[in-house]
């Protein structure tokens, strides 16, 4: 079943949020439309400032939208205050309350939500079994590490059974390896529970790695929807293409146009074919995008993106190879290193870019 | 270690003058404590160990009734001006910062800012007005004064530590469901608490302490400690006075001593 047709546990429709008055105006979001099924790990992805966060302080009810609706299972919640709200937050800082134990701050919620004594006990008991924090129940919240806290912070959340949860950037203060664990933990946490998670983060890999579907931001509009591999494979414009992931951006025209594909002729005379951009039908002046690992290095041709090498730098794992393009453009290819073979390139020697099956797609918006 | 040039502990002559503060401060203090212990009637000169002051002190109905009168008055003024306190404190950092905020943060401390006697003098002219018409000349005025001036000093402490709590905690207790009320209730106060008490300290050691205020509003028989003190110079001096300067002295230790482990505990 796709996200689409799932039931909806969140609908964005045309919000918008404006700072300040004339002169001091700041559009934080500006007509954001967005539908995020139940049960889908959501992530909003983009540079800090973008509105990211805003949407999520919106959605929390934090911050009320200047123009739209915000829809929670069909009904309106934007003019909600936050405690009328079904929707719980992880915070950036955690936030645990300093003057109580880990077992308060989980129950906080229920208690305020008035559930009888035994139920308030029985979900504290499963929440910190989910967090693998039995042990510290009784611990006041700053005897324990941060990762710790950022367990009690996630259970504190879920003890209420949000019908979403709202992640604020929560991995941010945790250390690489501690961070890595800690993506697995929340993927198996969103598994067993089944609540629709909105993930606020500007780490791309992050992004990548976890959601399910991802909105890349920027400057408070969304740019692209999309799974990961939609993202990474077919970013629909030049921002989401640079930010995430390294690009290789080419002009050219479109020459003829198929069902899935076209005929982009480049500035250099060479004729490639290029993925169309979704809802669009390109024409005239265009700008492909190839990623460096869907190219490889090999002899010039007349069929190939023909330069001389610049820079051959090392990696370990792989090489990247800087090509000077004879059109001007700098093009990089990256390769996996494999032990036994190929001879070594040199600087200032011809080469090409050899493209595999479509490796260039086609970008909504002319630069 | 190298020594360093920008160090002020480094500056000649520092040791100097920090001993010469340390008893220009503590001598006349010392010197009250130790003659407060006199056998002798003078204040000056010794005439061997003694607690007989300290019997006399307790022992004088005039000093059991300024001192009751004291207390009952700090404790009522200083829970008046905590409460106060910590309104105005709530109502000015949970705000944005507007057009005369400013001017408000300058009223709420007009009394550290205006000579004490002008309040003095201001105070005895509206209130025995008030007490012609009314006819009642109970201790509530010495009670409204003493809140007034004891608003600022439980002001300070608790938007200080209003100011140094993170706002996220409040957004994360309304995000789980607590109504505003609650949120105070269960957060804001409970982390407030050792601002609360610094503050409700301070004004009660304040309230204690006062004379010039007290002096101009007390109807007669309304002395307070203080002011008893003030009236006992004008005649025979004995060292009752130091025993009864001392044991407010004991009692002011003992208070930030408190405050200190209370502090401690929590941090």
């Amino acid at each position: 079943m796709s996200a689409e047709q799932r039931q909806r546990a969140i609908e964005i429709r045309g919000v918008s949020r404006i700072y300040g008055e004339g002169e001091h105006r700041v559009t934080a979001l500006s007509g954001v439309n967005l539908a995020i099924a139940e049960n889908e790990f959501f992530t909003l992805l983009g540079p800090s400032g973008c509105g990211k966060t805003t949407l999520l302080r919106l959605i929390a009810g934090f911050d009320f939208p200047t123009d739209g609706e915000i829809l929670l299972h069909g009904e309106d919640i934007a003019p909600l205050p936050p405690f009328k709200r079904h929707v719980n937050t992880v915070f950036q800082s955690y936030a645990l309350f300093p003057h109580m134990t880990v077992a308060e701050n989980i129950s906080f919620g229920l208690q305020m939500l008035g559930r009888p004594k035994d139920e308030i006990k029985t979900r504290l008991d499963e929440m910190l079994e989910l967090v693998h924090m039995t042990a510290m129940r009784n611990r006041q919240v700053n005897q324990i590490s941060g990762g710790q806290q950022q367990r009690v912070a996630l259970a504190r959340a879920l003890a209420p059974k949000p019908q979403v949860l709202l992640l604020d950037e929560p991995l941010s203060a945790l250390d690489y390896k501690l961070r890595k664990e800690m993506q697995v933990e929340l993927k198996r946490v969103q598994a067993e529970t089944g609540i629709t998670f909105i993930f606020v983060t500007h780490d791309q890999e992050e992004a990548l790695t976890m959601s399910d579907r991802i909105a890349v931001m920027s400057n408070g509009e969304v740019r692209q929807v999309g799974t990961a591999r939609e993202i990474y494979d077919q970013p629909s414009d030049r921002f989401v293409a640079d930010f995430i992931g390294e690009s290789n951006f080419l002009e050219g025209e479109v020459t003829t146009v198929s069902e899935t594909s076209a005929r982009v002729k480049l500035s250099s005379g060479v004729e490639i074919d290029a993925s169309l951009p979704a809802g669009k039908t390109p024409s005239g002046k265009v700008t492909v995008v190839i990623r460096p690992e869907h190219a490889s290095v090999g002899e010039p041709g007349p069929d190939h993106l023909n330069g001389t090498l610049e820079e051959a730098a090392y990696f370990g794992t792989d090489t990247h190879f800087h090509i000077r393009l004879d059109s001007g453009d700098l093009f990089t290819v990256r390769e996996q290193n494999v032990r036994s073979v190929r001879d070594q390139h040199r600087k200032g020697e011809r080469i090409a870019a050899h493209l595999g099956p479509s490796a260039a797609q086609i970008l909504k918006d002319r630069s | 270690m190298r020594k360093n040039h920008f160090d002020l502990r480094a500056q000649p002559g520092f040791g100097l003058i920090t001993l010469f503060t340390f008893f220009a401060l503590y001598l006349p203090i010392a010197a009250l404590v130790v003659y407060a212990f006199n056998a002798s009637e003078s204040l000056s000169v010794w005439g061997g160990f003694s607690t007989r002051w300290f019997v006399s002190a307790w022992n004088n109905d005039a000093v059991q009734d300024a001192s009751i009168r004291s207390i009952v008055i700090a404790l009522w003024a200083s829970t008046l001006a905590t409460l106060t306190a910590t309104m105005a404190a709530l109502a000015t950092t949970r705000t944005r910062p507007y057009r005369g905020l400013t001017f408000k943060y300058a009223l709420i401390n007009q009394p550290l800012m205006v000579p004490e006697i002008v309040t003095a003098v201001a105070l005895l002219i509206v209130f025995s007005r008030i007490k012609v018409w009314t006819g009642y000349s109970g201790l509530g005025y010495l009670v409204l004064a003493h809140t007034a001036f004891c608003i600022p000093f439980a002001y300070l402490p608790i938007r200080a530590r209003l100011e140094g709590m993170d706002l996220t905690l409040e957004r994360a207790a309304a995000d789980l469901y607590a109504t505003p009320w609650q949120t105070f209730r269960r957060v804001t106060l409970p982390l407030l608490r050792p601002g609360i008490i610094a503050g409700f300290m301070l004004s009660f050691v304040i309230s204690l302490d006062d004379v010039v205020i007290t002096e101009f509003v007390k109807s007669g028989g309304q002395d307070t400690l203080p002011t008893y003190m003030l009236g006992q110079l004008r005649r025979e001096t004995t060292p009752e006075i130091n025993a009864i300067a001392t044991v407010f002295l004991a009692l002011s230790v003992v208070l930030v001593m408190i405050f200190f482990f209370i502090n401690r505990k929590r941090e």
